[in-house]
């Protein structure tokens, strides 16, 4: 055993995890439904904290609750970590989120007032997937599962380069990709450089899986989270064409329709399911195969509190 | 594996780095107001068409093809918008009536360099009816004021995306005082969108004198006061694009100049 699980505080992360999935997906909304303008004033809404939910002030809006919420949720997970958690690094990963979602909006308050600059929408974009995957970690490393650590000795990974550093780059590579995503979205960068993160997304993955099945096929753990991120890259793939072909067909159309939307924001909704998995796999990669880095070996020593 | 010192000095620099970034990108697009040079530049001496000598053009401009067959509009997001309207509203964007082409910005491109006219004062209306722009296509001087009024019962956002000009948002409630504004520089085809009703769409043409023409419903226009002269006469429309056509008008003429665009 390396520690004692506080049940409450994971689930509790979880639920904050979740939370800013959804903001993610409200966020995607926004965008979508070309409805980032349509509340003109920030912090309040039309100077209420309560406007008329109609039209695109239902998304705008609607993003600016669910983001209070999330913030609300945040200060509490990172009180409850200080105060209840032994590990260090997890209390300062807390701190981080409280202060990556305190920026976020900010950088959301920073969009309206500027009128949607692009550098600054795709640095809410990017910034989002951080405290993404700031929560998602979080949630991971407060699991009990993660607590109870890893039984027996460390599988030996002869491979060259190893599986933790193949899935660091996959991991930074995802990343990458979803920022070209929101350049393309924010129209700070064209098609090209998104098209060619989709390809250097689509080959590491199946290269992290390959090493996989080929060395530690015998690891259930790996294999399920590898295979989940596969079918999600592929299934992104699918899902990114057809977004990125709506956006074409409907282009001279006089506002967004249903399906482009659909699409659209479940590309987005989908690629932060990806980053998630990719982060949840390479957490799993670091803990059980060779050469655990210090601060892996500091979680076995410490108690929660 | 880096040291935590090192860490913290990354989270500390990366933090100023993304305000520094945001704040730095923020206001880009404010900087594309007059600048203090041109404010302070005098004016030229405006000048005087002779009402005897003015010429007029006139022309009519077909749409050949089958106009595109765009869905109508989705009021559903502000169900009183939709019950404004009895039967189902389709975009302005390609008006076609007995193979005329309405909404058609027609303007002098060239053949006044070198004269300056004053703008009006008075100023240009732009309506927000219906959840609709009225007019949906208009032409205003450079510095003439522009009005925009809100004939619903309900909020809209007044939201201008030029490119030269200064970019604005402004919410703009029922009974709401109009939104005034003028525009600097010459910039045809400025979308003006309502982000909370995103199917509202309407085009302002800034052009730096007078001699400018919406097309009728009938495909018509007439562009009056000119001096005599040379001109090169633009059609814009906002998606089929521009025509050009040469003209020459003598003291006091009429000429007609026809376009035709293609769907």
């Amino acid at each position: 055993m390396t520690g004692k699980a506080n049940r409450g505080l994971h689930r509790f992360a979880l639920f904050t995890a979740a939370a800013t999935f959804l903001l993610i997906i409200a966020g995607a909304l926004v965008t979508s439904n070309d409805a980032g303008l349509s509340v003109p004033d920030w912090p309040l809404s039309y100077g209420q904290l309560m406007p008329p939910m109609i039209g695109g002030i239902f998304y705008e809006h609607g993003h600016r609750m669910i983001a209070s919420f999330v913030g609300l949720l945040t200060i509490v997970l990172a009180v409850w970590l200080w105060r209840a958690e032994g590990r260090g690094w997890v209390k300062k990963l807390g701190l981080a989120a409280l202060g990556a979602v305190v920026a976020q909006g900010v950088l959301g308050g920073l969009t309206v007032i500027f009128l949607l600059p692009t550098a600054v929408s795709v640095g809410h974009a990017c910034l989002a997937q951080l405290f993404f995957s700031a929560t998602v970690i979080l949630a991971l490393v407060t699991s009990p599962g993660w607590r109870r650590g890893v039984p027996g000795a460390l599988l030996t990974d002869a491979g060259a380069p190893s599986l933790r550093t193949l899935c660091l780059v996959a991991n930074g590579a995802v990343f990458a990709q979803l920022l070209m995503g929101a350049g393309l979205r924010h129209k700070g960068f064209g098609i090209i450089p998104h098209l060619v993160g989709a390809a250097v997304v689509a080959v590491l993955v199946v290269w992290v899986i390959a090493r996989v099945v080929c060395s530690f096929a015998g690891e259930a753990g790996l294999l399920r989270r590898a295979l989940t991120l596969n079918v999600l890259v592929m299934l992104q793939l699918v899902l990114g064409s057809a977004s990125y072909w709506i956006r074409q067909l409907t282009a001279d159309y006089p506002q967004p329709i249903l399906p482009m939307v659909a699409l659209t924001v479940a590309h987005v909704a989908l690629g932060a399911l990806i980053l998630a998995t990719s982060i949840v796999l390479t957490f799993g990669v670091w803990t059980r195969v060779s050469k655990p880095s210090a601060d892996f070996v500091d979680r076995k020593v410490v108690t929660a509190a | 594996m880096l040291e935590k010192t090192t860490y913290r000095k990354v989270l500390v620099l990366s933090t100023i780095a993304l305000f520094v970034f945001a704040l730095g990108c923020g206001g880009g697009r404010e900087e594309t107001a007059a600048t203090p040079e041109e404010k302070a530049a005098p004016a030229a001496a405006s000048f005087t068409v002779d009402p005897a000598t003015a010429a007029t053009v006139t022309g009519m401009i077909a749409f050949e093809g089958t106009p595109p067959k765009a869905p109508p509009l989705n009021m559903s997001a502000e169900p009183d918008c939709a019950k404004l309207h009895g039967a189902p509203v389709f975009p302005d964007q390609v008006v076609v009536n007995d193979g005329k082409l309405a909404n058609v910005f027609v303007w002098v491109k060239s053949g006044l360099e070198g004269k300056t006219f004053a703008p009006s004062s008075e100023p240009v209306h732009l309506d927000q009816k219906g959840c609709l722009y009225q007019p949906h296509v208009l032409g205003i001087q450079t510095n003439q004021p522009l009005s925009v009024t809100n004939s619903d019962s309900f909020t809209h956002n007044v939201h201008p995306l030029p490119t030269t000009n200064r970019e604005f948002n402004k919410s703009q409630s029922a009974g709401a005082a109009p939104v005034e504004h003028a525009f600097p520089r010459q910039e045809l085809k400025i979308a003006v969108k309502c982000n909370v009703h995103p199917w509202m769409r309407s085009y302002i043409n800034v052009v730096d004198h007078p001699f400018f023409a919406v097309t009728a419903a009938d495909g018509s226009f007439t562009i009056k006061g000119l001096p005599p002269g040379t001109y090169t006469i633009e059609a814009v429309h906002e998606s089929l694009g521009n025509k050009e056509a040469s003209v020459t008008v003598g003291d006091a003429e009429s000429k007609a100049v026809d376009f035709s665009f293609t769907g």
